[in-house]
């Protein structure tokens, strides 16, 4: 792994506003992320690890620059450095039309796999769409390689013109997985990509996205509540708590000896499947 | 063994536009007094039906019970009368279910909630009743009781809720909790007060048991003294804890724990995955209900169904690997 630094995110800051009374006037806010810096470097796993509103979504979703779409007055701060062949660019202030050349090299894969694809579009159609929307690809190009992508998540080609009803949930996360690769993207931000699927499918996903990290050199940033599995998928690992990064460091020295409180107690409360540890818990 | 709740030949079947969903199709499954029995499935293995089918919660139509008998202190609770079942809800025989934000009603507050269930079972006073329900809830550590009785369900946050569930399934000290899934949708550190809290309340309640339904082995081992797997409306293996995880009979549970990435000692490069995926419920197969995605499946395996058997003294496995008493194949 070399350490070219792919995302550089700066001093981010996001607030939300909270509007209130009967004009909804702006009355206050939330800092959901306070000030986090990190980099991801090409070919890496970064875990990103926290309970529910430590703000680890948000700061996948800063990082594509989606807040602004999703979120009226969201007020976001600091900087998102994004390396490209032609230099390095910030990501955080351009518009939505600035961003479209840079989004085909920052994609995301999402929980839950039945509201993120469009029941009413084909495999064809939603694994193809990025492709319409980044490429000059001829339709009948776009068609090859949405079949040569089904088959690098472990999908057959053949199920092309069927709708996301017709699969299971983890077929439907790897539908997720190769419209998020259409575009030959360097990182993709994976936010809780297996927490909605049952155990034995888990596994198979897990497998799948770092086969294709091998394959393609891709850079992950995985967002997940999930410890033993960020712990198995990630080389660096980032805590937070509150908005902020409490910890981060390679995988195995989080695991193996947490500085922080917060993460010796988050580290603590994960279930082990194993019934000695119990016994070491509670004498 | 002082059996509490014994399940025979537990058929559940939803009758639906598809055809005949077999969700919970002949299920044996015994209880001892003062056990925590772990339940553990994917989704549509059948593990929730099983538990709604105890308290005789499904919805009929288009679920109903087709056969079986469940023995609880030596009654069959399928031939108890509406009446005398609603009796046994909440009162012997208790429940939490996963979803803290939908189990309470939001128009009510805490403490009428909790004072329900004392006065729906027990001729007491109200001022009686809101004593114990203020003890109750200060036995599962909710802060100031007396003020939180009055608050609504939103203003407590998911672990609180699930504290309040507790209290209210505990609070007539039932001789069985059926807990399914009561941490999936808490964060892990709230997740452990909650798994601590159950054992907790169960310790103080001499010869209680706790049938725990979850997805998760993790918590199993955590939490549990006896496991039981499902797959396909069937119980495919029994074991004692520490044997289930230091020796698995079943294909399907040497899969789940492979499975399974740790967060302490070594790391291994990849995960061992079971092909596939869980059958359709409307199509599962004739034989063993793992066949279609079991590396060691042989030639009995698809067309007959393997009986759950003894294999070693207390361990349970449907698997035709092990033929009455035969080496273990794996």
């Amino acid at each position: 792994m070399s350490s070219e630094i792919l995302l550089d995110v700066q001093n981010l800051v996001v607030k939300f506003p909270v509007f209130g009374g009967v004009l909804l006037r702006r009355v206050g806010e939330v800092e959901a992320v306070k000030g986090i810096s990190f980099q991801l470097n090409r070919g890496e796993t970064l875990g990103l690890v926290g309970e529910s509103g430590c703000g680890k979504t948000t700061v996948g979703r800063a990082i594509i620059n989606i807040l602004r779409a999703m979120s009226y007055r969201v007020e976001i701060s600091g900087k998102v450095l994004y390396r490209t062949d032609s230099g390095v660019i910030d990501l955080l202030p351009l518009t939505r039309t600035q961003m479209r050349p840079y989004r085909a090299g920052i994609q995301m894969v999402f929980q839950d796999p039945y509201s993120s694809l469009n029941p009413r579009k084909t495999v064809d159609q939603i694994v193809g769409e990025p492709l319409r929307i980044h490429t000059e690809m001829t339709r009948a190009e776009r068609a090859d390689r949405v079949r040569w992508l089904l088959e690098k998540v472990g999908l057959s080609a053949r199920h092309v013109n069927r709708y996301p009803h017709e699969f299971s949930g983890g077929q439907r996360q790897r539908i997720g997985i190769a419209r998020a690769l259409a575009t030959n993207p360097k990182i993709v931000i994976a936010d809780e990509p297996v927490s909605a699927l049952d155990v034995s499918i888990q596994a198979q996903v897990i497998n799948v996205m770092q086969d294709l990290q091998e394959e393609f050199g891709l850079s992950y940033i995985f967002i997940a509540h999930d410890l033993s599995v960020v712990r198995h998928i990630s080389n660096r690992i980032a805590v937070m708590s509150w908005g902020n990064i409490v910890e981060i460091g390679p995988a195995e020295q989080i695991y193996k000896h947490p500085q922080h409180p917060y993460s010796q107690t988050l580290l603590a409360a994960a279930p082990r499947p194993d019934p000695a540890y119990r016994r070491r818990r509670t004498s | 063994m002082n059996e509490l709740l014994a399940i025979r030949g537990l058929r559940t079947y939803f009758h639906t536009e598809s055809g005949v969903a077999k969700a919970v199709d002949g299920v044996d499954l015994d209880i001892a007094q003062g056990e925590v029995l772990g339940l553990v499935g994917e989704s549509g293995s059948g593990k929730s039906v099983t538990a709604l089918s105890i308290l005789r919660l499904i919805p009929d139509p288009p679920g109903r019970i087709v056969a079986g008998d469940i023995l609880f202190k030596g009654r069959d609770l399928l031939k108890l009368s509406w009446d005398d079942i609603r009796e046994i809800r909440g009162n012997a025989i208790s429940m939490v279910f996963q979803e803290p934000m939908t189990s309470l009603n939001p128009v009510f507050t805490i403490g009428m909630q909790v004072m329900e269930v004392i006065q729906a079972h027990e001729k007491v006073s109200r001022r009686e009743a809101h004593r114990r329900a203020v003890d109750i809830l200060t036995e599962v550590g909710i802060p100031d009781p007396e003020q939180r009785m009055k608050q609504y369900p939103h203003h407590f946050s998911g672990g609180q809720r699930q504290r309040v569930m507790i209290a209210i399934a505990l609070v007539l000290n039932p001789s069985l909790l059926i807990a399914d899934e009561p941490t999936t949708a808490l964060d892990v550190t709230i997740q452990a007060q909650i798994l601590d809290l159950m054992l907790e309340m169960k310790a103080r309640r001499a010869g209680a048991s706790i049938l725990l339904i979850t997805h998760n082995l993790a918590v199993v081992a955590e939490t549990c003294d006896r496991v039981a797997v499902m797959y396909g409306g069937k119980i495919q293996e029994v074991a004692p804890i520490d044997t289930l995880f230091k020796t698995p009979f079943h294909p399907y549970t040497h899969g789940l724990l492979g499975s399974i990435p740790s967060v302490e000692g070594p790391k291994a490069r990849r995960l061992t995955v079971i092909p596939g995926s869980v059958p359709d419920i409307h199509q599962l197969p004739v034989g063993c209900k793992f066949v279609t995605r079991c590396p060691y499946a042989f030639e009995p395996c698809p067309d007959n169904e393997p009986p759950l058997i003894e294999e070693s003294p207390g361990h349970w496995v449907r698997c035709h690997l092990y033929p009455h008493g035969g080496k273990a194949a794996i």
